[in-house]
């Protein structure tokens, strides 16, 4: 299994090379349909293997593989289990979606021979790094998807945003690969033994694993956008091809997510109370400012990019609470915790993914990202529509949709927090619980906001008014990915019979989270009778709807067109609709003057005053200027009273290399 | 068996009683300030004008808008039928718990605001989007309010919750006390009563609900009344099941239980529905922004309440 | 102690400290001055309760001593103060009043952390009382810090003895000679504030503290 997926990834490379030879000459047509429709296909496999793995679960032993690749000495290991295999069917399932997406979307790239060698580049590099088992191979498959990502980014470089955004993007990446060369630098202890079954042999001292978790937060949590490492994301994944954005929020921060769950929970063993405490803190604070970032923008992308951040939260938060169940020894909670997680990551694949090419087929049709621009597309991309109400709805978690099977699971795990020992978990647990409840209620209202505004109300633009609607190909995908957030959220326990093995094997103890009441419900805590089905849920609910419409049958049945009422002064303008700004101004009046230091200053003519009304909203961004910056001015600091080592005399730098020996010899001689 | 039964009886209570308790405040606000007001039964004869009515839609309303009513009827229904009114013994009582009640209160706002944005005009928006606001804060803290709860009871099925407090002896609770006071703050600003919205007012700038629903007309502006009404006998139903449950019928009891069951809970309804007549002509409408203040306060009571649980002697 | 003398012991410490959030989240001075008289009275009802359970008459005369002075005639004269002043009855916050609940909910958190693990060893009653007495008087302290008007300075350091009195008489063994002076300070501390109060408002024209500090040439 694990030969068929390596070898998997050489046709992902031939695809490369296909798209970097041919790329450029015929982008347009046959090699574009090569290059996706190949990735699509490698995808399907994939997913196909991985699933039959995970379904089997057979072997006790994981399969594992050692190819003489990479430096001589080195031989490149690989090893597939449940924790891999699962985070691979979440990467391919969306990898072949939006794969088949692209052959559409390719249509309109500007210039296709920026994205079409990269993409299968980004899906090798996003294949390989759950298959890695020693740091070596982890790190070049890490920084193949990163670059590769960086790359697609670039893709529309004449922007100057997109530059930005890709020097940032760079800069927190290589600051990210750096922190984890560090992590696995300290795993691997001074023997520098860097496979990682000889990691998981090792006991680290309290300090070493200490430093380990801030390596994990500060490489993998940068590359997954926990605040106030996030400052790359809401850049550079709008910048990229909606296809690329999907994959990148959907599937590349779950990459990210799995490498601090693969170090977290097993390569360390020692786990000390306070790390639950800290990934609870970072996960709570950054779901909530993720979403209320996110329900200020008026760009799609952006506004998704800065919703990933909010569910990156959630899915952190699932961790923090797993490594505090499991610090008091309860093995069996930090796997509900866990497995909440976990699902939540499968969950926010699908619909973020969905969002994003929902995002990309807007675009398409109309030319806009602004939603100041869009408006009633309802009528004229209707299937765009459906899909992305259902990804809307399943992202402020309504039921029966997934979104909110996972956050109940991961609320179930919230209500066992008074089992924890430490007074400071034990008052961090509610209040992370009433931050997840708010950032759930935010995001609700941040896509309320998103999708009422672009597809409701009138059109706010010429272009949106003549939108047509988007090529089958990319219709597809969306259907496909809209149908799986309705199913796993009526049958969740399918995936959680996936979940609940890999995670029994990585913590030693089982989870609760299984379907021991059948298939239909969800029962975590068994001596709790807390439960929930989705599908029982749905058929009384869709009884109950029956009924409903025999309200038609007593009821006048007619129906009759007219202008709309608007309290008798209806105006034909578009102009006069509430604007995503408007939209958004309650919440921002309400959490922006602590959030965002916001101001508004409104200047209001007396009457007579023939000079026009002013209103300007200022806001700051305190993660800027309280971290950012203070960074960069040390930096500055730094390299300004470094800048005098360049103007010295040969004598003088002899003096410091000398300084420099003497001073190592003393150390030397002071440890001994 | 007597699931099944108890549980359409509940079905049908649930839709036939909710608006003779709006009758009910209406008719109790009415002799408060001193008018003689309609019946009690003035809000079946509106429903059944507005049915026998032709549904006026705007031109450009989509599939969405016409959807709408009968979604967030038959949500707001179904959640309604989930709450123990008479008797705990219900078929659907294991679907689905106190947090999937709040998330479908939740989606019954979502589709709301969502038809309120769709016909394009600034009285849609401006209720939709203090909606918005007014739900970012209601919601989390219900959720609150429910973690204490089921911290106490270690169960967030309402099944347990109505049992576990009118069986066993909780004893009287700071945190359940804080607890109450903000669900009942949530429930104000959800059903918008006065504090925070006006339910008769028709004062555009004034309102927020009915903002969002002026478009509707005929038979899908009666499901959307009705939803509403449904909606404050589910809060009403739920202040009573989780804070009084007393006197519900147990799932053993026979008929006779059922009946006195049913007596209670019609008598702990009325006194209900009395004392929020009472309340809203004692108190004034609010700023809108002032709102945020009052569920944020209902916040931050939730959650002292989870904290304080964790300092009351035993969980 | 019965569960339920316990319980209602409890449930007034409990409403003391949730009428210090109403405090914070008043913003008329009447609506202060109402919310902090309904504070004496629950304070003068859980040292009652607290002497009727504890059989400590003592507790009795502090109670009579919240309820007269306290529920009655500190409001009572207030009242008369902003009517013959003419003070602007709306409050100036410092910080919001959103911001200074999530302030005043961490600060209780912060109370319940420091109490509970030093008084582990003492009965649950004890340990409870304290961490809402000390919730009581940082809550006091903070209405002081954020509210500008002398008036609600005022209320918030009495509230904040409102917090020292509760932890006084939860406390069994306090004797009686510290809450007379506790009491006596606060009266002197009032009469204080009464020449305060009558001196700016002489020299500015209002009890607004900011031009305290435009005078003393901290603001511009």
């Amino acid at each position: 299994m694990l030969a068929a997926l390596l070898l998997a990834n050489a046709v992902l490379l031939a695809l490369f090379l296909l798209g970097a030879t041919a790329g450029r000459e015929h982008g347009g047509g046959h090699v574009r349909l090569a290059v996706y429709g190949g990735c699509a296909a490698v995808s399907a496999v994939n997913a196909l293997i991985v699933l039959a793995f995970l379904l089997g679960s057979g072997p006790s032993a994981p399969p594992e593989l050692s190819l003489p690749i990479g430096l001589p000495w080195l031989p490149s290991r690989f090893r597939l289990d449940g924790l891999s295999a699962f985070i691979l069917l979440i990467v391919n399932v969306v990898s072949g979606l939006a794969a088949l997406y692209g052959v559409g979307y390719g249509r309109h790239e500007e210039e296709p021979a920026r994205v079409l060698p990269f993409f299968p580049l980004f899906l090798a590099g996003m294949n390989l790094v759950p298959v890695a088992d020693d740091a070596f191979t982890f790190l070049v498959a890490w920084e193949a998807m990163s670059v590769s990502s960086w790359l697609l980014v670039l893709s529309s470089h004449r922007r100057p945003e997109t530059r930005r955004a890709a020097q940032v993007y760079l800069v927190m990446a290589a600051f990210g690969t750096m922190a984890m060369i560090l992590t696995f630098g300290i795993l691997a202890g001074a023997a520098g033994d860097y496979a990682f079954a000889a990691m998981r042999a090792r006991d680290l001292s309290p300090l070493a694993a200490g430093v380990v978790l801030g390596g994990v937060l500060l490489g993998a949590g940068s590359k997954a956008g926990i605040v106030p490492l996030h400052a790359w994301l809401p850049l550079a994944h709008p910048a990229a091809p909606s296809h690329v954005s999907a994959l990148m929020s959907g599937v590349m921060t779950k990459v990210a997510i799995y490498a601090m769950i693969r170090i977290l929970f097993d390569l360390v063993h020692h786990v000390e109370w306070w790390w639950g405490l800290v990934v609870l803190a970072l996960g709570a604070g950054t779901a909530v400012l993720g979403v209320l970032y996110a329900v200020v923008q008026r760009d799609i992308k952006t506004l998704l990019a800065y919703s990933t951040v909010e569910n990156v939260g959630v899915i952190v938060c699932g961790i923090g609470l797993a490594l505090a169940f499991e610090a008091n020894g309860h093995g069996a909670l930090a796997g509900l915790s866990l497995v909440a997680a976990l699902f939540h990551a499968f969950n926010h694949s699908l619909y973020k993914s969905l969002l994003f090419l929902g995002a990309g087929a807007v675009l398409t049709a109309t030319g806009h990202r602004d939603l100041e621009r869009l408006g009633g597309l309802i009528h004229r991309l209707p299937t765009t529509a459906v899909a992305c109400l259902i990804g809307s709805a399943a992202i402020s978690a309504l039921p029966p949709l997934n979104g909110f099977a996972s956050e109940w699971l991961l609320f179930q795990a919230v209500l066992s927090g008074p089992l924890l020992n430490q007074w400071g978990l034990k008052l961090a647990v509610p209040v992370a619980g009433a931050m997840l409840a708010l950032a759930t209620a935010l995001a609700a209202a941040c896509f309320v906001r998103a999708f009422g505004i672009a597809f409701l109300g009138r059109p706010r633009s010429p272009e949106a008014a003549a939108a047509a609607e988007v090529g089958l190909s990319m219709r597809l995908p969306m259907m496909i990915l809209g149908g799986a957030c309705i199913v796993f959220g009526v049958l969740p326990v399918f995936v959680l019979s996936l979940l609940t093995p890999l995670v029994a094997g990585l913590l030693g103890t089982s989870p609760l989270a299984s379907g021991g009441a059948g298939w239909l419900w969800l029962t975590p805590v068994a001596d709790r009778a807390s439960s929930y089905s989705g599908m029982v849920m749905l058929l009384a609910v869709g009884a109950m709807a029956l009924l409903t419409l025999q309200v038609r049958r007593i009821a006048s049945g007619r129906v009759r067109r007219s202008a709309a009422w608007d309290c008798g002064f209806p105006d034909p303008s578009p102009d006069t609709q509430y604007t995503a700004s408007s939209f958004a101004q309650p919440i921002r009046r309400v959490f922006g003057a602590a959030a965002f230091r916001t101001r508004e200053v409104v200047d209001m003519p007396e009457p007579g005053e023939i000079r026009p009304a002013h209103f300007s909203v200022t806001s700051r961004d305190l993660v800027w200027e309280w971290f950012y910056r203070p960074v960069v001015m040390a930096i500055g600091f730094v390299t300004g009273r470094t800048n005098k080592f360049q103007f010295m005399t040969i004598r003088e730098y002899l003096a410091v290399m000398f300084a420099a020996l003497v001073m190592l010899l003393i150390v030397v001689v002071v440890i001994r | 068996m007597t699931d099944v039964l108890a549980q359409m009886m509940q079905i049908a209570l649930v839709l036939g009683l909710a608006p003779g308790l709006t009758g009910l405040v209406r008719l109790v606000k009415a002799r408060l300030v001193g008018r003689r007001g309609p019946g009690l039964l003035q809000p079946y004869r509106d429903l059944a004008r507005l049915l026998r009515k032709d549904a006026v839609l705007a031109d450009n309303a989509s599939w969405l808008f016409r959807s709408t009513p009968y979604m967030v009827f038959t949500t707001l229904w179904f959640a309604a039928a989930l709450v123990p009114t008479f008797t705990t013994g219900l078929l659907l009582g294991p679907a689905a718990d106190l947090i999937a009640l709040v998330a479908f209160l939740g989606a019954a706002r979502f589709f709301t605001a969502l038809a309120g944005l769709d016909i394009g005009t600034s009285f849609g928006g401006i209720g939709s989007s203090r909606e918005a606001m007014f739900g970012t804060l209601a919601e989390p803290a219900v959720l609150t309010v429910i973690f204490t709860v089921s911290l106490l009871v270690h169960s967030t099925s309402l099944v347990d919750v109505a049992e576990f407090i009118a069986v066993s002896r909780v004893g009287i609770r700071v945190s359940l006390l804080m607890a109450l006071i903000a669900l009942i703050i949530v429930a104000l600003a959800e059903n918008a009563r006065i504090p925070v919205d006006n339910p008769a007012t028709h004062l555009e700038l004034t309102m927020v609900h009915e903002a969002m629903v002026l478009e509707y007309s005929g038979r899908h502006l009666a499901l959307i009344e009705v939803a509403a009404m449904v909606k404050l006998l589910l809060y009403l139903s739920l202040i009573i099941c989780v804070f009084l449950p007393f006197g519900i019928a147990t799932r053993e009891v026979g008929a006779a239980g059922f009946g006195f069951g049913l007596l209670v809970y019609l008598a702990k309804l009325i006194g209900g529905g009395v004392a929020l007549a009472v309340f809203e002509t004692s108190i004034a409408k609010m700023r809108v922004f002032r709102v945020s203040e009052f569920l944020g306060g209902a916040l931050m009571l939730g959650l002292l309440a989870m904290i304080y649980l964790y300092i009351s002697r035993a969980l | 102690m019965t569960s339920l003398e316990y319980d209602i012991a409890h449930l007034f410490d409990g409403t003391v400290l949730l009428l210090s959030f109403m405090l914070l989240y008043q913003r008329r001075l009447f609506g202060v001055i109402n919310t902090f008289a309904m504070q004496a009275l629950v304070l003068a009802a859980a040292a009652a309760w607290q002497a009727h359970i504890h059989a400590a008459p003592h507790l009795y005369v502090t109670a009579g001593i919240a309820l007269v002075f306290k529920a009655i005639v500190i409001p009572y004269v207030l009242h008369r103060v902003i009517r013959t002043f003419g003070i602007h009855r709306t409050i100036d916050t410092a910080l919001g009043v959103g911001p200074s609940l999530v302030a005043g909910a961490s600060l209780v958190a912060l109370s319940i952390m420091l109490v509970l693990p030093v008084t582990f060893a003492s009965g649950a009653l004890t340990r409870e009382s304290l961490a809402l007495a000390l919730s009581t008087v940082l809550l006091g302290l903070l209405m002081m810090i954020t509210r500008r008007n002398a008036v609600t300075q005022v209320v918030g350091f009495m509230s904040l003895e409102n917090g020292l009195i509760l932890a006084a008489v939860g406390v069994e063994g306090m004797p009686l000679v510290v809450e007379m002076s506790v009491a006596f300070s606060v009266m002197v501390a009032f009469i204080i504030f009464g020449i305060f109060f009558f001196h700016i408002r002489e020299r500015f024209d209002t009890l607004d503290v900011q031009y305290l500090e435009t005078f003393r040439g901290e603001r511009r």
